[in-house]
Formats: C-alpha cells, structure tokens, sequence
C-alpha cells in the first residue's frame, strides 16, 4: 500500500450558469476528504458554489505527440465556423 | 448577580473558548502533516478567531466601560480568562489535536444552535453565524476521527489515548453555575446541563464507528470558567500577547 495519498483534480463552479472549471490539484485518502480539502483550498475567497474532483488517474488525456493528427486536420476548415451567416441586427450579440 | 454582569461573564466564557482554542490550533501553522491540512487547520483558527471578536466585543459592549475585543484578548492574564480548560489542553500529535477539537465541536453546535433562539437579540446574531461554522468544524473534526480512530493500529492507540487524556476535560462543558442559570432564566442561553443527551448521543455515534471506547469515568476538571486555569494557558498567553506587551498600543 502506498503511503502517499492519491491526486485529485479540482473542478469549481464559480457561479450558478456557468460551467464547472478546472481550478488545480490536491491530496487526500478518499473522495470525501478532498472535496473538504478542495473547500478548503480552493473556495476561501467566496469562488465556489459547487466543487467536483476527480481522482487524477481517471483521467484519459490526449497525447501532446499526436497533436498533429488530431487537431491539425480542423486548421484548414474554417466554413465550419458559423461566420458566414448574416445576422440582423436587433438581434444583438451572440 | 445582574442581567448585564452575567452576560458580560458568559460573552468571556464564549469568546475565551474560541480565542484560545484558535490559537492552539493556529500553531500548527506550518507544521501540518500535509499541506491540505495545515490549510484546513488554519480556516478553523481564523474561523475561532472571528468568532472571538464578535463574542469579546459583545463583552466590551456589555461591560460598559470602553475595552475592545483587542483590549480583552490581549491585556488580561490568566485568571481574567473565562475559556473551558480543554481548549488550552496543548496540541500533542495531530490525532489529539482532532479529538480536543471533536470533543469541543460536538459541544459548541449544541451550545450555538440554542443561542439562536436567544432572547437576546445580539447573542442569537453571533450564534447564527458561527453557528454555520462549527457545524463544518464538526463534520470535519469528527471524519478525522473516524478515520484515525478506525484506521491502523498506531493511530487507534492514539486516538484511544488522546481520548483518555482529554475526557476529564468535557464534564466542564456541561457544570452549570450561578452565570448559567441568571442566563437561564432570562431565556438568554440555555442550561449547559441541558446540552448532555445530545453531546453524548453524537459523541457515542462517532466514537463507535471510530472503534473508539468512551471512558467510564465522570471526574472532571472544573475552573476555567471562573479563571483557575491549567499551567498551559499563561505560556499560551505569553506568546500570544508579547507583541501588545513589549509593545503597548502597536498597530499595523
């Protein structure tokens, strides 16, 4: 058994609306414990009405070698940005 | 004894407790055994420590006579300090420190949850708020001990012994005198006899899923609420006052 606690990524949400963000990392034995931690840490200045972590082993990420094939491709695509669409003007910003 | 000179003793009672106990736990600033610890730790004692300013300056407002919560924090010695004697017990390891703090946690949301139905509107203010605190204090305090308690043999034997050493101490918690019952009958602050059951029924719960065994024993040190303290509180208090002493009246 390791004697080291496991890593968990910290997720806040830092108002009702907006999307949980991805605030930094901490230790703790057990789920509870670290979004106790992650209160701790991460919410004293008021920034949270919501935490989720995640254990960081849970966590698949790309590969930065296959950043050429997986995104290179879209770089070359811009008529699937929504920019050639006429909006009238009492709609506003979108 | 008055209304007001009851209420002044009981604001001390209030405040010294979270003042003290703040400030133990303040000096495991740094030495934490994990840095989400020390961090945690150090809200609880900023937390106590808000709380203390708001009881001291009901104090000082009570009393009458122009003393601040700095005032009474940092210029009084040791018999004019009101807290329970287990808030200055020292820290030891952190499993003891988490027990003390258990122990106290336990007490403090049911001694705040019925000062907020105080006949006295500034003493059911104060409660509400530090109300809110405790209660994560104690939701905190008591997964520690959960998890020291029932976790491996070395931090079982300390709970058990942190538990031994600091149980004469929580009678005092609960020893009514003449300020609890004046209080008592102005419907200002309850009985602290009357907060037993729920102490125990908590206590009992969380130390058995802790594998923890409750002492047997009803002994208990009495005095801090009348100002005969232990020997620890004067070298907490040197340290805790030298700036205001060496220095009177510095600022920052």
């Amino acid at each position: 058994m390791s004697s080291e606690w496991p890593l968990w990524e910290v997720f806040i949400r830092g108002q009702h609306g907006l999307a949980h963000r991805h605030v930094g990392s901490l230790h703790a034995p057990d789920a509870e414990m670290a979004i106790r931690h992650a209160r701790d840490v991460y919410t004293r200045r008021n920034e949270g009405v919501s935490i989720w972590v995640v254990k960081a082993e849970d966590i698949t990420a790309s590969s930065p070698s296959e950043k050429g094939p997986l995104f290179e491709p879209s770089n070359s695509k811009v008529y699937r940005h929504p920019s050639f669409f006429d909006i009238p003007e009492d709609v506003g910003p979108m | 004894m008055t209304r007001d000179e009851a209420l002044f003793e009981f604001a001390l009672r209030m405040g010294d407790t979270a003042l003290i106990l703040g400030h133990r736990i303040s000096e495991w600033c740094g030495h934490a055994p994990v840095i989400e610890e020390d961090i945690a730790l150090a809200n609880i004692a900023l937390d106590l420590i808000g709380q203390t300013q708001m009881w001291l300056g009901l104090a000082g407002e009570v009393e009458g006579r122009g003393r601040s919560a700095d005032d009474l924090a940092y210029l009084r010695d040791a018999w004019d300090f009101r807290n329970l004697l287990i808030a200055e017990r020292p820290n030891r390891d952190f499993g003891h420190t988490y027990m003390r703090q258990f122990l106290h946690d336990a007490y403090a949301v049911e001694m705040l949850g019925e000062l907020t139905g105080s006949a006295e509107e500034r003493v059911a203010a104060i409660a509400a708020k530090a109300l809110k605190e405790a209660q994560y204090h104690l939701e905190k305090s008591s997964e520690i001990v959960i998890g020291l308690g029932d976790g491996t043999e070395e931090s079982h034997a300390r709970m058990q012994d942190a538990l031994e050493r600091l149980w004469p101490y929580t009678g005092e918690m609960f020893a009514d005198d003449a300020v609890d019952e004046t209080l008592a009958a102005e419907s200002i602050a309850p009985k602290p006899s009357s907060l037993r059951p729920a102490w125990d029924a908590r206590v009992n719960a969380v130390l058995g899923e802790a594998t923890l065994t409750r002492p047997e024993s009803g002994f208990a040190h009495l005095g801090g609420k009348t100002g005969r303290h232990t020997e620890h509180l004067g070298h907490l208090l040197a340290e805790m006052q030298w700036l205001q002493r060496a220095y009177p009246g510095a600022t920052w």
